[in-house]
């Protein structure tokens, strides 16, 4: 494609659209009606383009395909993309949750139309770019850049709290990333080079790894977000609009999963394993203790946020486990969680554009008025509480049996968390759609539009089909994933066979 | 064959749930109904081919449903004679539920969603008993619990209702927590989920000792007990149980078919499919027979003196439930499965029996305010009566059979325990005599309201939904004896609870035991238990039956001989009176332990983990300092100075980043 491979096809073409939205003028209606149809018709074609780049790749094979590369910067730093089984599905999650968050936001965005598209189209562009990147600078350019436009949907587009919400958010983050720019930058000292391929092939030292893979988790965990740094979490959903919070939480979550995948775990195997109890008590406690946090939320977003962070340490408890059971349940975990919590919010978000409350309180009884809703919401109700048939149970299923597998005790202590997710998820259930409909602010609510329903339908069908049929994303990165998990085990033995000094010397 | 019958009730749920307005009521309930008469007429087919005949194990594997390294599950359904059983108990108790919601759901005006809900349930509890892997078995699993919590939350407005449907999801994931990690652990142990593959590793695992959860024990112990964690729940054993009597906020044909003859067995069936696992740790068996002993005793007590037509048989099942344990904990797996077989005809009886009465007396439930009505309406009288027979175990009727030969069973066992759980369920014999005999004596003789205490009306359990067209003042009404699509379901399981034993007690506990099960349930080569049976001493053998004459003729005595002893019983122990209506206060005691205490702990977690020790001492903490800062700072300036500031300061960023980057090369 002019030049260029698929892979920058999918990058830039957003950026295409932004260009035509930039040509026209958002102070008159037929303006704003263009803006959002370029934006749709953007996100469709980018969508297609992906399902294509689907089709050039091959499933069997674990190493980077549809790469392309270009000279940048005189040579030291490459404009590199590629992808594998480890990254194909969240470029395929990412172009495909796009048009939903553009349909999400037709009605409800009335202010400053063009400039909130543009900020959707530019973030699309970054995302996919940190999902394809196969440079470390590059990847390190879309990851932070994604950060802006974010900030700016929050800032602008967001609730009341806004300011602080997005302050914080960008502030976290921002703090996280930091630390991974040193331990890109002693990489790149050490290897000369930031090359992700070459560099998947360098052996760190034991104590280089150490402080390397510290810097990695300081952003990745704020990212995820692990216990304790989730705090940026439940207050930046709750302001953003429907479509940020469906983008934070279905997109940008996995980029810390999809950064430990990728760079912790192959690159530094032994302080890897060397962390790995840590990680699993932060997963536990992120599992346990968000739970019982979202037991107790007054607000449905809040309430979902919490439940997010608990379902994220399902995927560190599995990545760590450092098997095929749990890596790749991993993968499905926050493929699964992309589209329930996308969902989730979607749901929250068709009763806060009619009542513009996000209380629960505010709500009860809404199954008489609106059947519809309450059947959608109940299936991805019940996908979050991991039930079988859905694709939340695989996930869990499978993130626990690789943790089984590691250490019993984590296991045990995680598999509480499918308790407490029955616990708070029915209980927010019926809070909503159960119960009499006394609430005369209530009496007038409709069901789900048209619009709505074109929304929701294919993601319950996803959600089900996945859950009955998951072998499209597990098969897609079996191959990578058995790689990743056979490169770290060798790793390990080579370290353990020549008894080198443990590291806890540190 | 065996697709249809466990997709077609899919295939009605679908249809009735999705159709919305354009399929009519009618069209629903008989689509469903029709489907699964169906299902249940080829089950009965395959029951004679697979069962009574030489078919051989049958594994027909639909579609992989995931892999994950060594990891295969498949969609896959198995029939042997374990399956076909199950089979014709689920298919046909829920297509005669389906009939009889004809005529008892005749008001309600969500019925396509009931009947969607019901057959949804049937297709999961069909997928349960097929299920030819641990993982498809977990999936029906819960896949009936979500059945239930739909169908115990079905009148929605019920707040009660609400509250009992979440309980009854909360608990069983409790059990489904120890399922979900014997299943991991079974992995862990045998690398594989398929029954074919871990019943062949099991013997070798017998004497296995696996370091897990940080002490040494014996595999097959510990993963036999994490599943059997499962079955309490499921099934409502003792500690397990608190969702049951609650879960009776249901329609009645719900608590027929899913908490009494089908949903409730599953943890009973989950054991003897397991057999070839639990045959091989003597220790587990030994818990399976004191959990069950003990709910059979403790559900028998609470049930002697409940006011709610529907908690007595509610708790009756739930001490039935406790029998059929004790049956697979002493290893007489056949006996077990012969009870589940017989106790659902006559326990879907007496619930679609209490339906009727509910029905007539205008959604009445508390027997306090029934009496005399054998003369209203006769024909549920004998069907209830005779269901009231056959649990009791009378001579030749279904429990006759199945219930006394359990407590033989138990009575010959050596199995540590077997000593206690036969003390248990001889005591339990007796008192479920009473207690069932005295609910026919409270709403089937005597007066109307003999019983009744001034101002009950206030507290009484009726559903309130179907009650507006009748009113409250319902004392003026007479009975009315229900239509014929609720009688004839009653006719059909009064056939079975009369002659289920005769006719099939030689098949699955007699002679022809070996020809019937084939190779569906295991017995360790030293489990001799149907041997021990015969040599019981005949005085045992007539205990049972000597308890259950003794419980007629207390609860005669009491409530048809002196009316009003029962009251005066109660009056002189209010102590034991008041902890037997309270069912021990479990629920008091979990509120106290677990409920109220996950709140306490999440508030704090919230407001004080959340909110001021991270955001605290984090980011709240740290921005007020900078705000302090950059008052001072700000006081010196003006205008805009903190973002130009912040501008230069990503720049600055940005330039160091890039410089240090080349400057390393």
């Amino acid at each position: 494609m002019f030049g260029f491979g698929i892979l920058s096809g999918l990058v830039f073409l957003p950026l295409v659209g932004v260009a035509f939205i930039l040509t026209q003028n958002d102070q008159e209606a037929a303006g704003r009606s263009n803006v959002r149809f370029a934006a749709l018709i953007t996100t469709l074609a980018t969508f297609l383009l992906s399902v294509v780049a689907w089709g050039r790749f091959d499933q069997s094979s674990a190493a980077f395909q549809l790469v392309e590369a270009k000279h940048w910067f005189g040579g030291g730093l490459g404009y590199k993309l590629g992808v594998d089984g480890l990254s194909m599905p969240f470029v395929l999650l990412t172009t495909f949750l796009m048009p939903f968050c553009i349909l999400a936001s037709w009605e409800t965005i009335t202010f400053r139309v063009k400039e909130y598209m543009i900020a959707f189209l530019v973030l699309e562009t970054l995302m996919i770019g940190v999902f394809c990147a196969l440079d470390l600078v590059l990847f390190y350019i879309f990851f932070e850049g994604g950060l802006i436009p974010m900030f700016l949907i929050i800032g602008i587009w967001g609730g009341k709290r806004r300011i602080y919400a997005s302050f914080k958010f960008f502030l976290y983050t921002l703090l996280g990333s930091l630390l991974m720019l040193l331990a890109i930058m002693a990489m790149y000292a050490q290897a000369g080079t930031t090359d992700i391929p070459t560099l998947l092939a360098t052996h760190f030292s034991a104590q280089m790894q150490f402080w390397l893979w510290l810097g990695f988790f300081a952003s990745f965990a704020v990212k995820m977000p692990m216990w304790p740094v989730h705090t940026w979490l439940p207050d930046a959903h709750v302001e953003a609009p429907t479509a940020g919070s469906v983008i934070l939480a279905g997109i940008l979550l996995k980029m810390g999963g999809y950064g430990f995948i990728r760079f912790s775990l192959p690159m530094f195997p032994n302080a890897s394993h060397y962390f790995a109890p840590m990680m699993f008590t932060l997963s536990i406690i992120a599992i346990v203790y968000t739970s019982l946090v979202a037991l107790v939320q007054e607000d449905m977003k809040k309430l979902i946020a919490y439940s997010s962070v608990a379902h994220m340490g399902f995927v560190t408890m599995g990545l760590f486990a450092m098997n095929e059971q749990g890596v790749q349940g991993a993968v499905f975990q926050m493929v699964s969680h992309g589209l329930v919590s996308g969902a989730l919010f979607l749901c929250v978000g068709v009763v806060y554009d009619r009542m513009h409350t996000r209380e629960i309180a505010a709500y009860g009884g809404l199954v008489q008025r609106m059947p519809l809703y309450a059947r959608v919401l109940m299936v991805f109700t019940m996908a979050n509480v991991g039930l079988p048939g859905t694709s939340g149970f695989v996930g869990e299923f499978l993130t626990l049996l690789g943790a089984f597998s590691a250490n019993s005790w984590v296991a045990l202590f995680a598999t509480s968390g499918v308790i407490l997710s029955a616990c708070y998820a029915l209980y927010l259930y019926r809070r909503v759609i159960f119960g009499v409909l006394d609430k005369p602010s209530l009496a007038g609510i409709t069901d789900l539009s048209a619009r709505e329903l074109v929304l929701l339908v294919p993601l319950v069908l996803l959600v089900i089909y996945y859950g009955v049929h998951p072998g499209p994303v597990l098969g897609a990165s079996a191959a990578a994933v058995t790689h990743l998990v056979q490169g770290y085990n060798a790793a390990l033995h080579v370290t353990q066979t020549a008894a080198l000094t443990p590291l806890i010397g540190h | 064959m065996i697709d249809a019958i466990v997709f077609l009730p899919l295939l009605g749920a679908l249809v009735a749930g999705l159709s919305g307005s354009s399929l009519s009521a009618r069209n629903a309930e008989v689509l469903t109904t029709g489907l699964l008469m169906l299902a249940a007429l080829l089950s009965w087919v395959a029951f004679f081919q697979y069962g009574l005949g030489g078919a051989p194990l049958d594994v027909h594997v639909i579609a992989n449903w995931m892999t994950a390294g060594k990891l295969s599950v498949d969609w896959a359904l198995r029939v042997d004679t374990m399956t076909v059983v199950m089979l014709v108990v689920v298919t046909t108790v829920s297509s005669l539920v389906h009939l009889y919601s004809i005529g008892y759901m005749a008001d309600d005006p969500s019925r396509p969603r009931f009947f969607a809900y019901l057959s949804l349930f049937t297709f999961a509890m069909l997928m349960l008993v097929t299920a030819d892997n641990l993982v498809q078995l977990f999936f029906g699993w819960e896949g009936v619990g979500l059945a239930s919590y739909l169908l115990i939350g079905f009148w929605y407005e019920k707040p009660s209702a609400n509250a009992a449907a979440i309980k009854a999801f909360v608990v069983n994931r409790v059990g489904d927590f120890g399922f979900a990690l014997g299943i991991f652990l079974v992995f862990a142990l045998t690398g594989s989920v398929s029954f074919d593959t871990i019943f062949a590793a099991a013997p070798g695992l017998a004497h296995k000792t696996i370091h897990v959860f940080g002490l040494d024990a014996n595999a097959m112990t510990v993963a036999c007990l994490l599943l059997f964690m499962g079955a309490m729940g499921k099934s409502a054993q003792f500690l397990l149980h608190t969702w049951l009597p609650d879960a009776m906020e249901g329609p009645t044909p719900v608590s027929a078919l899913i908490h009494a003859a089908t949903m409730v067995t599953a943890g009973v069936f989950m054991v003897a499919r397991l057999s070839p696992l639990f045959e091989f740790s003597p220790v587990a068996l030994s818990v399976v027979t004191i959990v069950g002993g003990m709910t059979a005793f403790f559900a028998a007590t609470v049930g002697l003196v409940q006011n709610d037509i529907k908690r007595v048989i509610a708790y009756s099942t739930c001490s039935q439930l406790g029998y059929m344990f004790v049956a697979m904990g002493v290893g007489g797996y056949s006996l077990g499965m012969f009870h589940l077989f017989t106790h659902a005809f006559f326990k879907a009886l007496l619930f679609l029996g209490a339906g009727s009465v509910i029905h007539a007396m205008h959604h009445e439930q508390d027997m306090r305010n029934m009496g005399g009505l054998r003369k209203d309406i006769p024909f549920t009288f004998w069907m209830m009566t005779i269901g009231t027979l056959a649990l009791t175990g009378f001579p030749f009727t279904a429990g006759y059979y199945s219930k006394d030969a359990i407590i033989e069973a138990a009575y010959a066992s050596h199995r540590f325990g077997a000593v206690f759980a036969w003390a248990m369920v001889v005591i339990a014999a007796g008192l479920t005599s009473f207690y069932s005999w005295r609910l026919v004596f409270m709403t089937f003789f005597g007066t109307r309201g003999a019983l009744a205490v001034a101002g009950h009306h206030d507290d009484h359990a009726h559903d309130d939904r179907a009650h507006d067209d009748h009113g409250h003042g319902d004392h003026g009404h007479v009975p009315h004896e229900s239509p014929l699509t609720m009688l004839v379901p009653l006719a059909v399981l009064a056939l079975g609870a009369l002659f289920a034993g005769l006719l099939f007690r030689n098949s699955f506990i007699g002679e022809g035991f070996a020809g019937f099960w084939k190779h569906a349930l295991f017995l360790a080569p030293g489990n001799h238990l149907l041997h021990n049976m015969e040599e019981v001493p005949t005085y045992i053998s007539l205990l049972p039956t000597l308890m259950m004459v003794v419980g007629f003729v207390v609860a005669w005595l009491m409530y048809i001989r002196w009316p009003g002893s029962a009251a005066r019983l109660a009056g002189a122990n209010p102590l034991l009176y008041k902890f037997l209506l309270n069912k021990w206060y479990f629920d008091e005691l979990y509120d106290f332990l677990f409920v109220r205490p996950a709140f306490w702990i999440g508030r704090l977690f919230w407001k004080g983990g959340d909110g001021a020790v991270i955001d605290g001492l984090g980011p709240d903490g740290i921005a007020s300092r900078t705000l302090d800062v950059t008052a001072q700072v700000v006081r010196l300036q003006s205008g805009y100075v903190y973002h130009y500031a912040f501008a230069m300061m990503l720049g600055v960023a940005a330039f160091i980043s890039w410089y240090l980057a080349g400057g390393v090369h």
